[in-house]
């Protein structure tokens, strides 16, 4: 193997964790007193004592903890109950497509859309009003920032749905499950029950990790909680931005301090959802072991999922859908159903001002897609040579960028990149989105090159062809399909990303999502609207790519059509 | 000799880069072709059109190009130089110019994160109001040419007359109105500006000892002279908007409610965004404006260079040209800003003068007279402390 292929596992693991690690141990300085800038060299407990007398914090760590395990919690309730309900059903194919999409709309512009869907004085409401309610003015009750963050957790659930849909999926795959089901039938079990005796234990396995990263994303998230989310107080990552933000520079080691807090909140957090899983696999087992059939339940149960699942689809496209409304609306007061005129004047604005942000995240997206590709494909290929998995240990290495709350190591992360004096241009933003793409990257491709059939190289090696001739000549154009959707993946978490743009970049490079975040700040809907629709087409063009690629150059390849 | 001279050139470097103010064609050379990173709030469109035209005719005239860099929060600006000065970067950081006042002011001079003084050297200066606008000092603090003044603004309350047709005289009115018609009415969440604007104006409005206010607040009784407000708040909270359990976290974010019907009366720290606001269709036709009767808060608006900027040249030229009447008559048009001038615009070429008195102010605003008697804004301080108790009694610690 040369040596440059060897080397290269070595090198993710690199560009993946020094970031993280640098940005860690330039967070817990400030938190333990030392911050040069501001004349702190000695060290104190000064930032952590200041933290704890700030009478929201009690709050906001429930905040932070509920609304992150609700979320979870409901996302993954909802997933299992829609799987063991309905897969293998005509409806769960039209959902899986309806959901499928879904994955790729930014966090804030779900967020954005669901906010006008719900408030009191949102679509829902005005398309009953007040012909069936009688309202004339909005009711002035507290939907969205209501301080119990459960809006938020909403938010957060119907967009952690599809991804965690889509991961449960891929380990269904890997399950075995029409044969085990079909055991299960076969012993007068009835849908669901059968499914969670049965199938679930065997994907809930694969799928533990991806669960783990959406609780450690759902409990320091900011976008979501700024647009959905309480202020009195806020979540503890809100509040983290905000003291950063604070004029009063002391205030930056009482971030720095809060940080280390987020940081110990979601490893406790993890903890214990580990011990969750324990107690259920204790009595799960015992409730197994019971044998009773469950059949009774399915009528129940089978509908609910169904509801449950179409409903947070439901929520996301029509909150897409009055974002496209918003985007061309005149003067739109409450009641109206519908805006009093039309106006291009947004869209206009986006034509003159978008250009600069379009290709500034265009390029992000493809440079950092297409190391992590590089790396990841490198990494694939290291580990087939060697005939060696990769073993669990080394998926939680993947995973563990995912894990560690942004909010965390970004701003020490700033510091180190200017002391190394990169401080300027859309490098060291791209550096820091690799961070978060190559682990989505190394997560979507792993599985298809794994399953490649290893006797095509054999074949290959018969004829005479050197095993870097067979990757690029056999593998890579065989696996088109699956590389060209994980540079999509990739590309579309490159696109997401705001903290790292935001706060690595300096506020110099300006992406779609910074941009269409500031305007949220602002509050008006028709730049929100507008910006949130071309952050999502940023998204989606590139899965469209993926599809339709592989089905042009493969035109003429029967066997190669997915 | 190759290495003894190197680190001397190297040395001599930033003085290189470091153009008197005062010699304004060097300044102008120097700027030509520089890129110019302009930390603005880029949360209102309008702000952001102005800015945008402000970039097309300083490269037209000067070969600058404007960046406009729009941040959710200034102080995200402050942040940054902060940490390059940690850092040591001292030649190049990534602001060039920032839109500045009050407290993030206050931090950064005393920091010495400021490059300066400058403002008064720029040739724009000699039409500006210094003695009939607050444009020497910031929140009481000496400005010192370390900030150029561009706009004014002055606290005016916003009523939708369909459901609020008559302005309200006072803080106590405001008072009564709210307790007769509940969850109409709210301000932005402190510490956002406009909300600490609005507990600043009602402790004005309540408090008889406006002296003490320009003093740093450690020198005075501070709970004793804040407790009117508290007790006005406390009456005042359960009649807010959501009972005040939940606030709108911006000044647009407040318009928006407004739109939506959610709240009938607002405040603004501009005189003109009502107007500006009808004309973008964010705000019914039906909103007008008023001011108190014992006058409002006023403050101006600033753009300052950090000491760290590379082009501090092309800043200077953009702090000059925000300054200028055609930029002046341009901020002020309802259709565009809506923002007051820091110019004395009776001392203008007649042109101007003319140009000043042809605009149509908007359906919203007042007109100067109207606007009446401005309260300078109280020592930055105070607004610290008022807004870290109000976090303590009504916000995070509810």
């Amino acid at each position: 193997m040369p040596l440059w292929l060897r080397l290269l596992p070595a090198l993710t693991l690199l560009a993946m964790l020094g970031p993280v690690a640098a940005g860690l141990a330039g967070t817990l300085l400030p938190a333990l007193g030392v911050y040069p800038a501001a004349g702190r060299t000695g060290g104190s407990v000064q930032p952590l004592r200041a933290l704890l007398d700030w009478p929201g914090l009690a709050a906001a760590v429930r905040l932070s903890v509920t609304t992150g395990l609700v979320s979870t919690m409901a996302a993954l309730g909802i997933v299992t109950l829609f799987l063991a309900g309905w897969s293998g059903t005509r409806a769960f194919r039209v959902l899986e497509l309806l959901l499928s999409p879904l994955l790729s709309v930014p966090h804030a512009a779900t967020a954005f859309g669901l906010a006008f869907l719900i408030a009191p004085s949102g679509w829902i409401v005005r398309l009953l009003s007040p012909w069936a309610t009688g309202w004339e003015r909005p009711p002035d009750v507290i939907v969205t920032q209501d301080p119990w963050g459960l809006s938020m957790a909403a938010g957060l659930t119907v967009k952690e749905m599809p991804f965690l849909l889509l991961m449960a999926l891929a380990a269904l795959g890997q399950s075995d499950w029409r044969r085990r089901m079909r055991v299960a039938t076969a012993l007068g079990y009835g849908r669901v029950a059968g499914w969670l005796k049965a199938v679930f234990p065997a994907v809930y396995a694969q799928i533990r990790l991806p669960v783990y990263v959406v609780l450690a994303y759902s409990m320091s998230v900011v976008d979501v909680a700024l647009i959905l989310g309480p202020s009195t107080p806020p979540t503890l990552s809100v509040q983290i931005v905000r003291w950063m933000g604070d004029p009063d520079l002391a205030m930056r080691l009482t971030a720095a301090a809060a940080a280390m807090l987020q940081l110990a909140l979601v490893a406790g957090a993890l903890a214990l959802w580990r011990l969750g899983e324990v107690a259920v696999a204790r009595i799960g087992l015992r409730w197994i072991a019971r044998g009773g059939r469950g059949a009774g339940a399915d009528p129940v149960l089978r509908p609910l999922a169904l509801g449950a699942a179409g409903l947070s689809a439901a929520s996301v496209l029509l909150g897409l859908f009055t974002l496209a409304i918003w985007s061309v609306a005149g003067f739109w007061g409450f009641p109206d159903a519908l805006p009093e005129g039309l106006s291009g004047r947004s869209w206009m604005r986006f034509a003159r001002d978008g250009g600069g942000a379009i290709a500034q995240t265009a390029i992000i997206a493809a440079v950092a897609t297409g190391v992590a590709l590089a790396l990841v494909i490198g990494c694939l290929e290291a580990e087939h040579r060697r005939r060696r998995p990769l073993s669990q240990k080394g998926l939680w290495l993947i995973y563990l960028p995912l894990l560690v709350p942004q909010t965390a190591f970004l701003p020490g992360l700033q510091t180190l990149l200017l002391t190394a004096g990169l401080s300027s241009g859309i490098g060291p933003v791209i550096l820091a989105h690799i961070v978060f793409v190559l682990p989505y990257v190394f997560l979507s491709l792993g599985d298809p090159w794994r399953a490649w059939e290893p006797r095509y190289a054999t074949v290959a090696a018969a004829l005479g062809t050197t095993p870097t001739g067979t990757l690029w000549r056999v593998r890579l154009p065989m696996l088109l399909r699956p590389v060209l959707i994980a540079a999509a993946v990739g590309a579309s978490v490159s696109v997401g990303q705001y903290l790292p743009t935001l706060i690595v970049g300096g506020g110099r490079v300006e992406t779609l999502t910074t941009e269409a975040v500031a305007l949220a700040s602002g509050g008006d809907r028709r730049a929100i609207g507008t910006w949130g629709l071309a952050q999502t087409a940023a998204v989606i063009l590139p899965f469209a790519l993926a599809l339709i690629l592989p089905a042009l150059i493969f035109r003429n390849r029967r066997g190669l059509h997915g | 000799m190759i290495r003894s001279v190197l680190p001397a050139l190297l040395l001599a470097a930033p003085a290189f880069a470091q153009t008197d103010p005062a010699d304004w064609d060097a300044v102008t050379e120097a700027a030509e072709g520089q890129t110019v990173y302009w930390h603005a709030w880029g949360g209102s469109t309008a702000t952001n059109d102005f800015i945008a035209w402000v970039g097309e005719r300083v490269e037209g005239e000067y070969g600058v190009t404007l960046e406009h860099v729009k941040l959710a929060d200034t102080a995200d600006a402050v942040t940054r130089v902060l940490s390059e000065k940690q850092a040591g970067e001292d030649e190049d950081g990534a602001v060039d110019l920032i839109w500045i006042n009050g407290p993030n002011f206050a931090s950064m001079k005393a920091e010495d994160l400021l490059y300066g003084p400058f403002a008064e050297e720029l040739p724009n200066w000699e039409h500006v109001d210094v003695d009939g606008k607050t444009v020497e000092t910031d929140f009481t603090v000496p400005t010192e040419g370390y900030e150029a003044p561009w706009a004014m603004a002055q606290v005016v309350f916003m009523h939708d007359t369909d459901d609020l047709p008559d302005p309200l005289p006072s803080a106590e009115a405001i008072l009564d109105w709210a307790e007769a018609n509940p969850g109409r009415f709210t301000y932005p969440q402190p510490p956002d500006f406009l909300g600490t604007t609005f507990l600043k104006q009602t402790l004005i409005e309540l408090t008889d000892d406006n002296k003490t206010l320009m003093q740093p607040a450690d020198e005075a009784d501070f709970d004793a002279v804040v407790q009117p407000l508290w007790d006005y708040l406390d009456a005042l909270t359960p009649n807010l908007w959501r009972g005040g359990r939940a606030y709108p976290q911006s000044g647009p974010d407040q318009l928006r409610l407004m739109a939506d019907d959610e709240i009938d009366l607002a405040i603004s720290f501009s005189p003109g965004e009502a107007s500006t606001a009808i004309a973008d269709l964010r705000l019914p036709d039906s909103v007008r404006t008023f001011v108190l009767e014992d006058g409002t808060l006023g403050n101006a608006s600033f753009v300052a260079i950090p000491y760290n900027s590379g082009s501090k040249e092309g800043a200077m030229v953009v702090a000059n040209f925000l300054m200028s009447p055609e930029a002046q008559v341009k901020a002020q048009d309802p259709d565009v800003l809506g923002y007051g001038t820091v110019l004395d615009v009776e001392d203008l070429p007649q042109e101007w003068r003319e140009a000043f008195d042809a605009l149509d102010l908007g359906v919203a605003t007042l007109s100067p007279e109207e606007l009446g008697e401005v309260q300078p804004e109280p020592h930055p301080s105070w607004m610290t402390r008022i807004a870290d108790t109000w976090a303590e009694r009504y916000g995070a610690g509810q």
